[in-house]
């Protein structure tokens, strides 16, 4: 029986999953997706289905492919730039194709509000020839989470399902349906498909090619894709996903003008052109980048015909949309709000929390940097990242996961000295210690500061794979000198004593390796 | 009927649980409504917001176009200009009087409070005082809930079954104390509305409220205050300090003498 849930479109495609009968959730922490996973995680006991967190992305996706294989369904969770991440194995089982149905759910960050670049993860659909629903509000996200894994079993493909932050950070109600009953274990007898060698890769390729015309025949025909005419033809607008909710506030929930909306790639060709013959100019209104304004437009126009959006400034190119956004863009009056009655509004950006590790593991790095002059510390992903700011001024990169540690052994190469990396320790085990790895081989003269806060703290203390001894055993694992790991609790109150070992450990000619644990403050509070 | 809602905050200040209160409460009406919320990197003591749409109709936008806000609801009064570009003129303002000064350049708390007060439809709520009085320091969003409750299709006991899913592992006192405080939270904000429709100016509504024991004050007098505090008994009322008073019969009666 349908009931009414109040959910945040992350957590609507988490129960879509559920309810489409998933045996497994993989994923890794990043806003905005965390909740996906999180809601699954707590229900996964009572419901029989494997969800814990893996160490990076690609693992995720790769555990996910393999629970596919094995025949049962499972859904992946990451945000856009995890899918760069897992993009290897990604891009490759849309080659291979799945047993059980298998739904990628990736959640973009269109306004960067929390991420360093607002990539559209429709370009991965595309690149991968896989199909790709994009849901509009909370009812569709669940909706079309049940669709995507009825599509994936009937195509044999991975699907892929694209929120952004607005509909995966935001509530609402959600009638929910039937229960399906989980697949049984069966895994494949040929495993041709599975097997990429190039003599069997030039047969799967050439058969996801075949399937394209079926993929874009089911687009056309998709009532996520709907054309609808309008009274005014003086121009057409084309939408896609959560830009419909701008499009049809912004006329009250009556559109004049001809639209279509696109929540299903491949792009529906049939339907563009449907809507071309409709009107001479078309609007273009995308959530994301200019995806299907660049192919529609193409390299020489369509003629006769204005094709406008973010290409030619109609429409903002950067940044998320906002029903006031749009309405500017369509040319339309647009209600003034107040104007603030203070001269002057300070920012007030993230911060560490009072008590954090963080804080005092920069004090003492610096005054261990002090003496080497104007050093420049390479950073990473998470709350650290903070350490941007003042009073800490402390980091000067932050790129993608373990960038820190490649980029300061690249630095290291160049003949920079000092060269320092910090790295949180859930992000080491993500993606920093293959860095670690190759400068140990080779004893790059740098050094490695993995603050280790015992959680991944920024997304909301899940837990982490590598921490306190187990840490300890990874590094020197990967066969750094034990002479040269020194583990430090970082306080302020020991900062001299603290800054010597860091500065002798720069000092080292090779590389070294500083653990600064102590447990995050957000972590205690929590009691866990 | 439709109700757009900015609720401000610095992260960790618990706007979220302002939401779910007002969230359950429009569910339990049978109303729709949206909420967008601002999760990760900001929740570390950046600024903070939410969207809350409440309507009887369908509600397309997740975000509320600039100009269309009915209220902010803040937990923080710097907080508040941040947003007002959203707000619709003649929308309310309802925010706490505490500042969060977790940044090196908060200006000057009296001049954050007068321009707030120079905004035609604005209440200071001294939250934290509500919230301590009633010995649940942690409260102080409770207070701003029901403060913001006379703007809103609520009553504010509407919310005791919210509240008793949020506390009632704690015991019935603790969902009760919190339900007491909630209740001086709406008697502020219905008082200030009252004020404030009757003519009186944000910042006269915020002196008087500054004078009166929050718990004493009858939402139904308020037009009869606002008749008499132009008075130049009100006026000594208003300048002078000390105790907190009854803001009741007797207090009109002196006042209007």
């Amino acid at each position: 029986m349908a009931e009414r849930e109040l959910l945040l479109g992350d957590e609507a495609v988490a129960l879509g999953a559920i309810h489409s009968g998933i045996s497994g959730a993989y994923g890794y922490p990043g806003t905005p997706s965390t909740e996906l996973f999180e809601y699954i995680e707590g229900v996964a006991q009572q419901e029989g289905i494997h969800a814990v967190w893996s160490a990076n992305e690609k693992v995720a996706y790769e555990e996910a492919l393999g629970m596919s294989f094995a025949g049962k369904r499972a859904i992946i969770s990451m945000k856009h730039v995890g899918l760069n991440v897992a993009a290897d194995a990604f891009v490759n089982s849309g080659v291979t194709g799945v047993n059980g149905g298998l739904v990628l759910c990736v959640a973009d960050d269109p306004g960067m509000h929390s991420s360093q670049n607002e990539q559209d993860s429709r370009f991965y659909a595309k690149f991968a020839l896989v199909p790709c629903l994009e849901p509009a509000d909370q009812q569709e996200a669940y909706d079309m989470s049940r669709e995507a894994f009825e599509l994936s079993e009937r195509t044999k493909l991975p699907v892929v399902l694209r929120l952004v932050t607005r509909l995966a950070h935001s509530r609402s109600g959600v009638d929910t349906g039937d229960r399906r009953p989980k697949n049984q274990l069966n895994p494949p007898a040929d495993t041709f498909n599975f097997t990429l060698l190039p003599t069997n890769a030039r047969v799967m390729y050439d058969r996801l090619t075949r399937k394209q015309p079926e993929l874009e025949a089911d687009s056309n025909n998709s009532r996520w894709n709907p054309l609808v005419d309008g009274a005014d033809r003086s121009r057409g607008i084309l939408v896609n996903g959560i830009a419909w909710n701008y499009l049809a506030e912004v006329f009250g929930g009556a559109v004049p003008h001809p639209v279509l909306r696109v929540g299903q790639y491949p792009a529906p060709f049939g339907k563009i052109r449907s809507m071309l013959e409709l009107v001479d100019e078309l609007v273009v209104i995308e959530e994301g980048y200019p995806f299907l304004e660049e192919m529609i437009r193409g390299v020489a126009g369509v003629a006769g015909k204005r094709i406008r959006g973010k290409l030619d400034g109609t429409v903002p190119r950067c940044g998320e949309m906002t029903p006031t956004i749009v309405a500017r863009s369509l040319g339309l009056a647009v209600a003034q709000g107040l104007a603030p009655t203070l001269e002057t509004i300070p920012n007030r950006p993230p911060t560490l929390c009072p008590g954090c590790a963080h804080g005092d593991a920069f004090l003492v790095i610096r005054q261990a940097l002090a003496a080497f002059g104007d050093v420049k510390m390479f950073s990473d992903i998470g709350c650290y990242t903070l350490g941007f700011y003042a009073p800490f001024n402390a980091i000067h990169s932050c790129v993608d996961m373990g960038a820190s540690i490649s980029m300061a052994a690249g630095a290291a190469h160049a003949g920079q000295h000092p060269c320092v990396a910090a790295i949180g320790d859930s992000t080491f085990g993500h993606s920093g210690m293959t860095g670690l790895m190759t400068a140990i081989r080779e004893n790059v003269p740098f050094t490695v500061v993995i603050l280790d806060n015992g959680t991944v703290a920024m997304t909301g203390t899940q837990k982490t794979m590598c921490t306190g001894d187990d840490l300890v055993k990874i590094v020197l694992g990967l066969g750094l000198d034990p002479e040269h790991l020194k583990i430090i609790e970082p306080h302020r109150a020991r900062a001299a004593e603290q800054a010597a070992i860091i500065s002798a450990e720069i000092d080292y000619r090779g590389t070294s390796v500083i653990i600064a644990r102590r447990p995050c403050v957000q972590l205690k509070r929590k009691g866990a | 009927m439709k109700h757009d809602i900015i609720l401000a905050g610095v992260g960790g200040q618990g706007i979220l649980t302002i939401a779910y209160l007002l969230d359950y409460a429009a569910i339990a009406r049978g109303l729709r409504f949206k909420q967008a919320e601002v999760h990760g990197m900001a929740q570390r003591g950046g600024a903070v917001y939410s969207h809350m749409r409440i309507s009887d109709q369908p509600i397309h936008s997740d975000l509320i176009p600039e100009g269309h806000a009915d209220m902010i609801l803040s937990v923080e009064p710097l907080e508040v200009q941040r947003y007002l570009e959203y707000l619709r003129p003649g929308g309310a303002v309802v925010s706490n009087n505490e500042p969060v000064k977790n940044i090196s350049d908060y200006p000057d708390v009296g001049q954050v409070n007068q321009a707030l007060l120079a905004l035609p439809r604005a209440i200071l709520v001294d939250a934290a005082g509500i919230a301590q009085a009633a010995k649940l320091p942690k409260a102080q969003n409770m207070v701003m809930v029901g403060a913001a409750t006379p703007f809103l299709p609520f009553e504010w006991r509407e919310f005791e079954p919210i509240v008793n899913r949020l506390f009632g592992a704690k015991g019935e006192h603790v969902v009760q104390a919190n339900m007491a405080v909630l209740e001086a939270g709406w008697r502020v904000g219905a008082f200030a509305k009252g004020l404030l429709d009757a003519g009186v100016t944000s910042n006269l509504a915020s002196r008087f409220l500054a004078r009166v024991e929050p718990v004493s004050l009858e939402p139904v007098m308020a037009g009869q205050f606002a008749a008499v505090l132009t008075t130049a008994k009100a006026q000594a009322f208003l300048d002078a300090t000390g105790e907190r008073v009854a803001g009741d019969a007797d207090l009109l009666k002196a006042l209007s003498a």
